[in-house]
């Protein structure tokens, strides 16, 4: 799980992405670095973080909101404390992802994308995670995989993230 | 490091350190325990059971006498956790914590082996313990993947110890560039990302590039669904990557390196960082390496997930922190790469391999695989096939053996159907082509593409109208829209396709569908678009029954798709 910083005081926030910023500042080819460490710090990418971003390394707004929105790693709203990837990739498809996804949207009451209201989980499906021989699989905190998945496995899976 | 003589004192204390692993019984240790800690055996949860044989090493003091080794992917993934104990090289597969117990008191203490751990061959009476002879690794080849079996990854000194970096030695020392351009050229050696363009002439042409500096980078953006190669060598053998590709920056006057990782494998990036930190820490890594004056480093970029980042001008964008958006070619990146700098351009297996064709010849390499297609192809067996999991096999190959010898054939006696290579895009390869060797030039013959090396087999259950869908609905998602045919094209091709899966398809919609199949090949930007629709035009091609059972019967006789009544 990452240090989830959106409790941290502006000021101290400010200060924070800073330091990420600092062994960039004025190369706009750490962008993606930058945006990869800032939000591992906040847990999204906000405009006031997107800003001092883009006056860090010397790269307007709207380039930043365009990688921002490019790649899927990025989010530009607050994320649950764990997010549950679901393989969709090729293997995967055909044992069973579509079963993974509807057992999840029933227990958790949530689309991809969305977060359960108590902010404990986030989910998204994503193309392939490279544990095809396990699959069907998902993938919880980007580290953690679950694989061989089936209905009545997932509710112990889940109990395991509070 | 400053010369070969360090190297070798370096190989020969380990060499001597390691020899339990190769069958010799040792005076000070019992055993090396190779766990397999590739990332289907991690999931297998095989940390548990390296803890509990940990725990079962100290009550029975002997905890200094055996090694327990995290290695790269050792194939089997189905049959994870797998490990092999040395000296006698034995072979057990799904272990569990409480197997730790008996590994050690039984096997490693008394020297009787377990015969319910070991592996057993389809139909066979007695178990077969010794990893040498079990038949699925018996008929593969190993090239890139030749440590996976013998070294600890976070381990530089059992790289050295397997003639790890003898190649850049030799390279840099005893080779001009020229010389070693001519030797990657002769070996045939061909992109392993699934295009198959020579690696020799990419060097020859960056070489000749005018501009300065230049760069070498590795695309480790391994997006097809369904493959995991280069996650397997990243992870199981980070230094192989390293060397390749310091060789290649000596060939063409190189002195930085990039690779580009995915974010989805954190265990290849952490693998990988720390064979840079380990190869700068030898000097085998920044300046004057060997002695020769030449200087050569690498960073890691992070990929933030993206699969058109897998094309490679889409992949130098995004190296240089920018929306990873493809442009034109020409110019190619041998003229106009990073930062509009020549580059060359590999994906991981290939630069895996150069280590092997720089240490032992061209003319050794090229002894392996067919006319036009040399070497050998690692492999990732998925779906609905016995044994999933990573496979190295000779060019030449045919897909009767891998998908029957070696992945054991399909489960619960379901009757094959097809095998698709080349993820969105490839294509899907029927029965009555079973016997087609695998290399370039046949699978390109048969619409079909080689591809990254993404293998997945599919049995009589599975819906071919379904399947074309699933990577229409892929390549929608994951076309980055800068050009019209693909942003456009693939859509409508998708709207198609879910009519005729839902019962709504119109007489027509197949000629339809091959008709902006081609516009699209013909017109689109880049790679991801120009392949595109090869997996419709594939299932169009052998399975075109199955789209008329759905327009004209609405019918789905593999009950895969919802029809309406």
């Amino acid at each position: 799980m990452v240090t989830c910083a959106c409790n941290a005081s502006n000021d101290e926030l400010t200060k924070q992405l800073d330091r990420i910023i600092d062994p960039y500042r004025g190369n706009p080819g750490g962008l993606i670095q930058v945006l990869t460490k800032a939000q591992n710090l906040v847990g999204y990418l906000p405009r006031r973080v997107q800003v001092q971003i883009a006056e860090g390394l010397g790269v307007s707004l709207q380039e930043v909101y365009g990688v921002v929105t490019f790649y899927a790693f990025f989010s530009l709203i607050p994320r649950g404390r764990h997010k549950i990837s679901v393989c969709a990739g090729t293997a995967c498809y055909v044992k069973g992802t579509k079963m993974v996804t509807k057992t999840l949207k029933d227990l958790l009451d949530l689309k991809p994308g969305q977060t359960t209201p108590d902010s404990r989980f986030t989910l998204e499906i994503v193309r392939c995670i490279g544990a095809c021989g396990l699959a069907p699989a998902m993938i919880i905190d980007g580290k953690d995989v679950h694989g061989r998945l089936e209905p009545e496995l997932i509710p112990a899976v889940l109990e395991q993230y509070a | 490091m400053k010369s070969l003589d360090e190297l070798a004192k370096i190989k020969e204390n380990r060499r001597e350190a390691l020899k339990i692993r190769e069958g010799f019984p040792s005076a000070t240790e019992k055993a090396h325990v190779m766990m397999c800690g590739g990332a289907g055996c991690i999931s297998s949860k095989c940390l548990e059971v390296v803890d509990a044989m940990k725990e079962a090493l100290s009550k029975n003091g002997i905890a200094d006498q055996v090694q327990i080794i995290l290695t790269g992917c050792m194939g089997p993934c189905d049959m994870g956790p797998v490990a092999i104990i040395y000296p006698d090289a034995t072979f057990y597969r799904r272990l569990k914590p409480k197997d730790a117990g008996a590994i050690v008191e039984e096997h490693i203490m008394k020297g009787n082996k377990i015969p319910r751990l070991m592996y057993r061959a389809p139909g066979a009476k007695e178990p077969t313990p010794n990893v040498k002879d079990i038949d699925l690794f018996a008929k593969q080849k190993k090239i890139v993947l030749r440590n996976n079996f013998y070294i600890d990854p976070t381990s530089i000194e059992d790289y050295i110890a397997n003639d790890g970096y003898a190649a850049l030695g030799k390279a840099l020392t005893k080779m001009q560039p020229e010389e070693i351009i001519e030797e990657v050229k002769k070996s045939g050696l061909r992109g392993r990302g699934g295009a198959g363009f020579s690696t020799g002439m990419k060097w020859a042409f960056t070489a000749a590039a005018s501009g300065a500096p230049k760069y070498v980078v590795c695309n480790g953006d391994e997006g097809d669904p369904g493959a995991f190669m280069d996650r397997s060598v990243l992870e199981g053998d980070p230094h192989s990557v390293i060397e390749g590709m310091a060789i290649c920056g000596r060939a063409i006057g190189a002195e930085q390196g990039y690779v580009y990782v995915r974010a989805e494998y954190p265990l290849a990036i952490e693998r990988l960082d720390l064979a840079l930190q380990k190869a700068r820490e030898n000097g085998l890594l920044g300046k004057d390496i060997f002695g020769s004056g030449f200087n050569f480093d690498i960073e890691i970029r992070i990929g933030a997930g993206a699969f058109v980042c897998g094309e490679e001008t889409a992949l130098l964008t995004s190296i240089e922190g920018r929306r990873g958006e493809p442009r034109p070619r020409p110019p190619f990146p041998a003229n106009a790469g990073v930062w509009g700098k020549p580059t060359v351009l590999n994906n991981v297996e290939t630069w895996a391999n150069i280590p092997e064709i720089i240490l032992k010849g061209a003319d050794a390499y090229a002894s392996v695989g067919t006319e036009k297609s040399k070497g050998t192809k690692v492999f990732a067996l998925a779906g609905r096939i016995n044994n999933t999991g990573i496979i190295e096999v000779p060019m030449g190959t045919t897909l009767r053996e891998i998908v029957f010898e070696i992945g054991g054939g399909i489960p619960r006696k379901k009757a094959f159907k097809a095998v698709q290579t080349g993820g969105p895009s490839g294509g899907c390869i029927p029965a009555e082509h079973l016997d087609t060797p695998v290399d370039y030039d046949s699978l390109g013959a048969l619409g079909a593409i080689m591809g990254s090396g993404g293998m997945i087999v599919l049995d009589e259950d599975t819906c071919m109208v379904d399947i074309a869908k699933f990577f229409l609905d892929f390549v929608v998602d994951e076309s980055c829209g800068k050009c019209s045919p693909c942003r456009i094209g693939t859509k409508r091709m998708y709207e198609i396709l879910d009519n005729i899966s839902k019962g709504k398809g119109k007489e027509g919609d197949i000629e339809l569908l091959e008709e902006l199949a081609l516009m699209i090949k013909a017109t689109a930007l880049c790679g991801l678009g120009q392949t595109a629709p090869n997996p419709v035009l594939s299932t169009i091609r052998y399975f075109r029954n199955e789209y008329e059972e759905h327009i004209r019967d609405q019918k789905c006789s593999c009950n895969v798709c919802e029809l309406k009544e």
